[in-house]
């Protein structure tokens, strides 16, 4: 065919002359691919504005040159080491503990952060007064409170917070902390304090879970990569850390474009189902310009010329879609930033990004296409014959090869984008299976309803039953791309719904009618008996209490942790072999445990000189051990070889201390150790009133209740479903679209059928009636697979992701479609209205 | 010497497939036509016409046998080298008029000129529109004429490349009585003027008192094919 036909003026005048009167509804097909597009380019762009942004402020997101962190106190050698580093230096130590608010007699666990020196050296801490942000140090007992955790217990600046031993004023609303993002205040929201003031609170003991940093701020002309060069080793042989402006940027750039890459994955569905939404509409356009066709066709238009015609046509009606899809990215970008603003640690510096932008215009151009060009091929098939012949059979449109070659160019470019947007292949391929199953289970469905309308439709029914009905089989029918633009609308709100339920409901029921809802953490040993007391006066149960004892990894089957790590390719990933393991020690296991492999060992066995312990089993097979090998633990400087001896399962979903490693009894009861003790509270006013005297009387245990966990999941999921339901929302309003699309290209036909019907002398209320049974199928058919594919997915989601069983949220199952079918029921008798009102003599003469 | 046969088929034979069923609808069909000869083909519903002009204007393949419109073989070329054929040696004129919605009586002449480029293509078609009296109506768009006016745009496209031959199908077939005189008396008279060969399907046996010769179709063969010994070959009086 070549190109040759496009180069004739001829084939440009027929298009635009013929497009005249059909600009309009071209332009509306094409248009539900606009908000994909939209959503690429918006997208797009907010990646490179990220970007830029994260590059400019690189160093306040460190708020230092370098930063050096440790989990246990600065031994002698590094306090040697920070102090010939030179520069200007501040120190942080944080840790978890309760706060406590005199004023509401509320309390909650918190980040406490002791500071001292002029950090941040870049970027600057965001508080309310701003002043208390460079005054805190200086006035005393003043602290920072996170703005969210005031807001909460409704605290002013100037009220009171009892950290440990210690009471400060509340001098200023925390904002914002350099490098850190809204979202991770929700979590454990981070408290303020003067260094000079963390002994005083007597909160930090020996053995205290706490981290060490200091921060560093050099002369601009000296090297920090080079520094680090030159001080790695003696971190790596003092297991700490160290980060860099450059390590951060590098990371963070790292986060924000998965961040980037996972919206645009969301956004492609968007575009895809515009592109069927395309499809849909350039099918019913090109049906309807078969008479002309093959009237050209039959007074010498060539095969490609036509093709050329209602190409040319298509593709200014998809390049004008494009162009109007990018200049809604373009302004919805700069909404973006406010959207994600929680999750944001910089800044976003909005521009105009013309990479992106045509990134995202090419793509939706591409697909859009490859979309018109799948109905438009059939266009070279039609035979002039037809002006002669109108009842000629069509030919098989399914055999035609080019239109398989347009198939695998389509799933080619849905792999390609999805392999461009992954990092690794299989994710990508991952992501095309899913949605080609998505798609492919829609129209399957689709083709089940008409299926089940065309055979066991009953004569004995009544007409406007069988009626509407048949209007889901016959010619032209519009019942596939409306179970796809609903069904995969409602999946994705649906889906977004259940996880969200689903995540609840697994916190909530970890707590069960007789399973522990309160962990009391960091109680020292001369404190135990106090506070089962405490708990006897409350008249609560001590369900559990756990000796932990922390200690790190030396050697793994006689080979050094050290050596290990400094292989060329460490099979053992790093967080195992670097990371602190709170371990227990006890006789018997819990209902959370299960043997898997080897024999329980509860009791040192006197006669080996080997200590068998306890590995659970994903821990095991990270450390790449099993039964009998050998594993070495430092505690405090003092070594002990130890024999794997069993491995087991563990629910981790209870809300009960479990453990990568447990010791059989009579090692560690020498070793420095604290208390976990788990209890079950039956009321929230209990668990207040407990907190209180617990926050009063024993400032350095912290507690853990089921509901602050409730909270806090529930904060984030509204945080995180925040964002994500914008780009559900491309989704939805894009499926809304293909649905008013596909509505609107039946209501030709529709009009028609029901003037015949009128002339007929059929009513208005039937009329109405067929049209209604029609939509309620559709909605239905279309909600019930959507919420079908929802239920998959988040199984899917529960078995493999969070290794739980599934349980269904059964009000959203059932609601969710209701509300569905009522939409498109709205949306079919919005655009079918007037359909009673013209004359059907007006309709019956004009060519519709 | 110049071939005077404008139109040959030569044991024309076209079979379709119904289910398990081969349909013979048209079986060893020949006759050849005449440059400047008039021809009607009759025949009751079935018989077969439709398929034999179809094939003749290179509208569809036969099964077997051969068409040849002014020494060309049908049986060698592609569909687009067909159209090209019919674009230049073709007109058309149907029963259901086929104008294209989207266009003017005045562009919708121009169509077949546009396709093979002639130069000044509106200007012939405003001429033809002229001849047709439909001088007034150029600029309207097919939904507002009456049928009598949009067959008589499909007669002036037929005209606008100066085909050779010119096929119709039951011309009149959706006009009253009055409107088809009218129309036949317009094709005739464009059809003597341009000296076109013409070849008409019908039902009406009227039509054929205007024609030199008469074929008779049944049953998809030739059941008779002789002059018309009534024809008056005269115009209808006005």
């Amino acid at each position: 065919m070549g190109l040759k036909p496009f180069l004739e003026p001829w084939v440009w005048r027929m298009a635009w002359r013929d497009s005249r009167t059909s600009r309009g509804r071209l332009l509306y097909s094409i248009t539900s691919i606009t908000l994909g597009i939209a959503a690429l380019v918006a997208i797009s762009s907010f990646g490179d504005n990220i970007k830029v942004s994260i590059h400019n402020q690189s160093k306040a997101l460190l708020g230092a040159d370098l930063v050096i962190k440790s989990r246990r106190p600065f031994g002698k050698e590094t306090l040697e080491l920070i102090r010939s580093l030179g520069g200007e230096q501040s120190r942080q130590v944080n840790f978890s503990s309760m706060v406590y608010f005199p004023k509401s007699g509320s309390s909650r666990l918190a980040s406490v952060r002791a500071l001292d020196g002029d950090f941040p050296y870049y970027g600057a801490i965001k508080t309310v007064p701003a002043s208390a942000a460079r005054n805190f140090q200086k006035r005393g007992t003043d602290a920072l409170v996170e703005d969210n955790l005031m807001l909460q217990f409704d605290a002013q600046v100037g009220d009171s917070i009892a950290i440990g031993a210690l009471t400060f004023r509340i001098a200023g609303r925390l904002k914002k902390m350099p490098g850190e993002t809204l979202a991770a205040g929700l979590i454990k929201p981070r408290v303020y304090i003067p260094m000079a003031y963390l002994g005083r609170t007597k909160l930090i003991r020996k053995g205290s879970i706490a981290r060490y940093r200091v921060y560093f701020k050099f002369d601009p002309e000296r090297e920090t990569e080079q520094l680090l060069q030159t001080i790695q080793p003696h971190l790596r042989k003092n297991r700490l850390r160290a980060d860099t402006v450059q390590e951060r940027k590098e990371r963070l750039g790292r986060i924000f474009e998965n961040l980037s890459h996972f919206l645009n994955l969301a956004g492609f569905i968007a575009l895809l189902l515009g592109g069927v939404g395309v499809a849909s509409g350039i099918h019913v356009y090109t049906k309807q310009k078969i008479g002309t066709v093959a009237l050209l066709r039959c007074v010498g238009a060539k095969a490609g010329q036509t093709f050329a015609v209602y190409l040319i046509q298509a593709a200014a009606m998809g390049l004008a879609g494009v162009c109007l899809g990018t200049l809604i990215g373009m302004g919805v970008q700069l909404f973006l930033p406010s959207i994600l603003s929680d999750f944001l640690p910089v800044k976003i510096t909005v521009f105009i990004s013309w990479r992106a932008i045509l990134l995202g215009a090419s793509i939706g151009l591409v697909i859009s296409l490859l979309f018109v060009l799948l109905p438009l091929i059939s266009v070279r098939k039609i035979s002039p014959l037809l002006t002669l012949r109108s009842a000629l059979e069509e030919s098989d449109s399914q055999k035609d090869p080019l239109r398989w070659f347009l198939y695998f160019l389509i799933a080619a470019a849905i792999g390609l984008f999805a392999l461009a947007q992954t990092r690794v292949w299989y994710q990508g391929l991952w992501y095309a299976a899913g949605l080609c199953v998505a798609f492919g289970f829609l129209t399957g469905m689709g083709k089940l309803l008409m299926n089940l309308a065309r055979n066991y439709l009953s004569n004995s029914w009544s007409y406007v039953w069988r009626q509407g009905l048949a209007n889901l089989y016959r010619p032209n029918n519009q019942t596939v791309i409306v179970m796809l633009a609903i069904g995969l609308g409602t999946f994705f709100i649906i889906t977004i719904q259940l996880s969200r339920n689903m995540l609840l409901e697994h916190v909530s029921l970890a707590s069960g009618e007789n399973n522990p809802n309160m962990v009391l953490l960091d109680i020292q040993a001369d404190q135990r008996e106090d506070l089962r007391d405490l708990l006897k006066a409350f008249d609560l149960p001590v369900l559990e209490e756990t000796p932990i004892v922390t200690m790190r990894l030396a050697s793994i089957k006689g080979r050094s942790v050290q050596e290990i790590r400094e292989a060329p390719k460490p099979d053992i990933p790093h967080w195992a072999l670097r990371r602190e393991y709170h371990s227990t020690y006890r006789s018997h296991l819990t209902n959370t445990e299960t043997i898997i492999a080897g024999t329980w060992q509860g009791k040192l066995n006197q006669r080996s000189d080997t200590i068998a312990v306890s590995l659970e089993k994903d821990i095991a097979h990270d450390l790449d051990v099993t039964l009998g090998d050998d594993l070495t633990f430092d505690i405090n400087g003092v070594l002990f070889k130890t024999r794997v001896g069993s491995i087991r399962e563990v629910n981790w979903h209870r809300m009960q201390p479990n453990f990568f490693v447990v010791f059989p009894t009579g090692v560690l009861e020498k070793a420095p150790k604290f208390y976990v003790l788990v209890t079950k509270v039956p009321t929230n006013e209990i668990t207040a009133k407990l907190q209180r005297t617990v926050v009063q009387k024993f400032p350095n245990v912290s507690t853990i209740d089921l509901t602050l966990i409730l909270n806090t999941v529930d904060a984030v999921l509204g945080r995180v479903a925040f964002a994500i339901n914008f780009i559900t929302l491309l989704i939805v309003l894009t499926g809304l679209m293909v649905l008013a699309g596909a509505v609107m290209s039946s209501r030709y036909q529709h009009l028609g059928e029901s003037a015949l019907l009128r002339t007929l002398g059929a009513s208005r209320a039937q009329i109405t009636k067929i049209l209604l049974i029609e939509y309620l199928f559709l909605g239905s058919f279309a909600a019930v697979t959507g919420v079908l594919l929802a239920v998959a997915a988040c199984w899917a989601l529960s078995y493999f992701l969070f290794e739980a069983v599934y349980l269904p949220a059964t009000p959203i199952i059932l609601v969710g479609p209701l509300v569905v079918i009522g939409i498109t029921i709205l949306i079919g008798m919005l655009n079918s209205r007037g359909i009673c009102d013209r004359p059907p003599l007006e309709v019956l003469r004009s060519d519709v | 010497m110049k071939d005077p046969i404008i139109l040959k088929t030569d044991k024309l034979t076209k079979t379709y497939k119904s289910g398990n069923v081969r349909i013979t609808v048209l079986d060893n069909v020949s006759f050849a036509m005449e440059k400047g000869s008039t021809c009607a083909i009759l025949g009751p519903s079935g018989s077969g016409k439709t398929t034999l002009l179809a094939l003749c204007a290179g509208l569809d393949r036969p099964s077997s046998g051969f068409v040849s419109l002014n020494g060309i073989q049908f049986n060698h070329l592609n569909e687009d080298d067909l159209a090209d054929v019919r674009n230049k040696y073709t007109g058309f004129v149907f029963q259901t008029f086929q104008l294209i919605p989207t266009l003017t009586a005045l562009e919708n002449v121009m169509v077949p000129a546009e396709i093979c480029g002639t130069p000044n293509a509106k200007g012939r078609a405003m001429e033809l529109m002229e001849q047709v009296s439909l001088g007034d109506r150029m600029h309207h768009y097919p939904l507002q004429l009456s049928g009598g006016e949009q067959q008589r745009v499909a007669i002036a496209r037929a005209f606008i490349n100066r085909p050779q031959i010119l096929f119709a199908d039951e011309p009149t077939g959706n006009l009253d009585r009055e409107t088809g005189d009218m129309i036949i008396n317009l094709l005739f008279e464009l059809n003597t003027v341009a000296g076109t060969t013409l070849i008409l399907v019908t039902h009406d046996m009227e039509l054929t008192q205007h024609v030199t010769r008469i074929i008779q179709l049944k049953g998809g063969v030739i059941i008779s094919d002789s002059p018309n010994n009534d024809e008056a070959a005269k115009p209808i009086s006005k």
